[in-house]
């Protein structure tokens, strides 16, 4: 699957090869029904191990970056594997295969399993009858050899993950929420360390600073990285009962038309309306700032969307991307937090 | 798109290094869905000064650019080739390109013909000495015809084949059109499909 946009990577969560391409291999496509291409490098991402309470998918991909940088995966296209990522729901295997892109890989994929079947089985466009036979028994082939052998191998313990916030103005910038904001000093390589200098300066942050006690303007729940149901279902079990944080601002923008009415037939645009978080209709919103939703010079936001780059949500926006979980804790506290600091 | 084989059209000499893509087109031009029109947006921070080589009368319908090192450089957008040709230049002769801007160039069918430094001032020399001169620029020789001189350019074989024959990406894809037929009536009937248009009503 191929499409105009970076993030057409979300759909290897389903086992395909999904990846964005440029105008005009958009034209290409659609005049040939192909596209030329050489073949990728092949990387394995294993991630093993039970998530601990508090800890999803969006932190899993941020801890993964953290770790590789935002360049390691150029040239490839990744398999995400291991017993943490089968037992991750769709909507979780999508905000990991989403993000594939923030570290440069060409596309990332998720082999479909029951898990798959059961999310698409029934859903509009599906298969049905003997085609939907036909269709798993095929889909049941695509996975990967247990020979098989990678151009190149990454492995994380699940075990060791803690809700992960970005500090910087990439991806990779990011580090557990107990932890502090780093000093340049922390960076043996010149380039990441001058990369560290320039980012504090522009996120107005003092290295040792705990990330806990950042102070935020707005908190945005949404984008194709995290604005699907099951993340409006997670942050609003955690706003519920609470009341929003003096001085802070929280936008709820559906991923989509579908989530938008399946939220509200779900009663969760009241949870988040009492809570005095705003409403909106789906779409991209404050993840890039294309409409008017935008930060203002020098305002901070806790962002559950996927890049943290300079004026990526307004000019002069500082961007702290974060977990669905992360961000309604934030909105009400008002500081980087997750549901255990309620 | 059309086969090149020579070339005959005013020069225009473009007396500047480091003219990266958003020069050649500002990103405030690229709101369109197609690729044509934009020629408005054709170093468009340059366009309002009267004394800008393509402000004057005698080069405005130029179509081979003589530019200096480094142009096209930055931005990957394809949008900087569309409004070159948008605007009618066929050919861009200089030193040093950047290298998207080169691959997109001789994807869309612009002939990025490169000569030395010194090649470069001698037709800026000529081009200014007398503005609305035509240059000759013949993909088969491999030559830029200017007065009495004729100066040898490079390009590589692989664009160059494909400049001549006129064969763009989905032109060479489309050589290949039996056998992507072939595959698609394999297509099994649960992969999704493209439906007919509705008709209205």
């Amino acid at each position: 699957m191929v499409c105009g946009d970076s993030h057409t990577s979300t759909h290897g969560a389903f086992g395909a090869l999904a990846f964005g391409i440029g105008t005009s291999e958009v034209e290409h496509v659609l005049a040939t029904q192909t596209l030329p291409q050489a073949r990728p490098k092949t990387m394995a991402v294993t991630i093993n191990g039970a998530l601990p309470e508090g800890v999803t998918a969006k932190d899993v991909v941020l801890a993964l970056i953290a770790k590789v940088g935002t360049g390691g995966g150029q040239g490839y296209v990744v398999e995400y594997r291991g017993d943490t990522i089968e037992n991750l729901s769709m909507e979780g295997r999508m905000t990991i295969c989403n993000m594939s892109i923030e570290w440069g890989a060409k596309a990332g994929l998720v082999a479909p399993d029951d898990t798959t079947f059961a999310y698409l089985k029934g859903r509009p466009h599906a298969p049905e009858g003997e085609d939907w036979d036909a269709a798993v028994a095929y889909w049941r082939t695509l996975f990967t050899d247990p020979d098989a052998v990678f151009d190149a191998e990454v492995t994380i313990d699940a075990a060791t993950l803690t809700p992960f916030v970005t500090w910087g103005t990439n991806p990779g910038q990011g580090v557990p929420l107990g932890a502090a904001v780093p000093s340049p000093e922390d960076f043996a390589d010149p380039v990441d360390r001058a990369a560290a200098e320039r980012a504090l300066a522009y996120m107005d942050l003092t290295a040792g600073t705990a990330m806990r006690d950042i102070r935020v303007d707005t908190v945005f729940l949404g984008s194709c990285t995290n604005g699907r149901i099951e993340d409006l279902r997670l942050a609003a079990s955690v706003l519920k009962g609470h009341t929003i944080a003096d001085g802070v601002r929280m936008l709820v923008v559906p991923g989509s038309a579908r989530v938008r009415l399946q939220a509200e037939s779900e009663g969760l645009d009241k949870v988040f309306l009492e809570f005095g978080a705003e409403w909106r209709a789906a779409g991209c919103s404050m993840c890039l700032g294309m409409n008017p939703d935008q930060l203002a010079p020098g305002e901070r936001s806790a962002s559950t969307s996927n890049r943290n780059f300079e004026g990526r949500q307004g000019k002069g926006g500082r961007t702290h991307l974060v977990s669905p979980p992360v961000a309604a804790a934030t909105a009400i506290r008002g500081t980087l937090s997750s549901p255990s600091d309620l | 798109m059309d086969k090149f084989s020579t070339h005959t059209g005013i020069g225009v000499p473009l007396r500047r290094s480091n003219v990266d893509t958003d020069q050649i087109i500002p990103a405030v031009y690229l709101k369109r869905v197609t690729r044509t029109g934009f020629e408005d947006g054709l170093f468009a921070a340059w366009r309002s000064d009267e004394t800008f080589v393509l402000n004057q009368p005698a080069y405005a319908a130029g179509s081979i650019l003589v530019a200096g090192p480094d142009f096209g450089t930055g931005s990957s957008r394809e949008h900087a080739v569309w409004a070159l040709q948008n605007y009618g230049f066929r050919v861009v002769i200089g030193p040093r390109f950047g290298d998207i801007f080169r691959g997109n160039s001789g994807k869309a069918g612009l002939v990025i013909a490169g000569v030395g430094q010194d090649v470069v001032e001698k037709l800026w020399d000529l081009l200014e000495a007398a503005p609305g001169s035509e240059l000759t620029v013949d993909l088969v020789a491999k030559t830029i015809t200017a007065g009495a001189d004729v100066f040898e350019f490079s390009i590589d074989d692989y664009t160059r084949h494909r400049l001549l024959e006129g064969l763009d990406d989905i032109g060479l894809t489309l050589q290949h059109a039996d056998l992507i037929t072939q595959f698609e009536a394999t297509r099994p009937s649960w992969l999704p499909r493209t439906l007919p248009a509705k008709t209205a009503g």
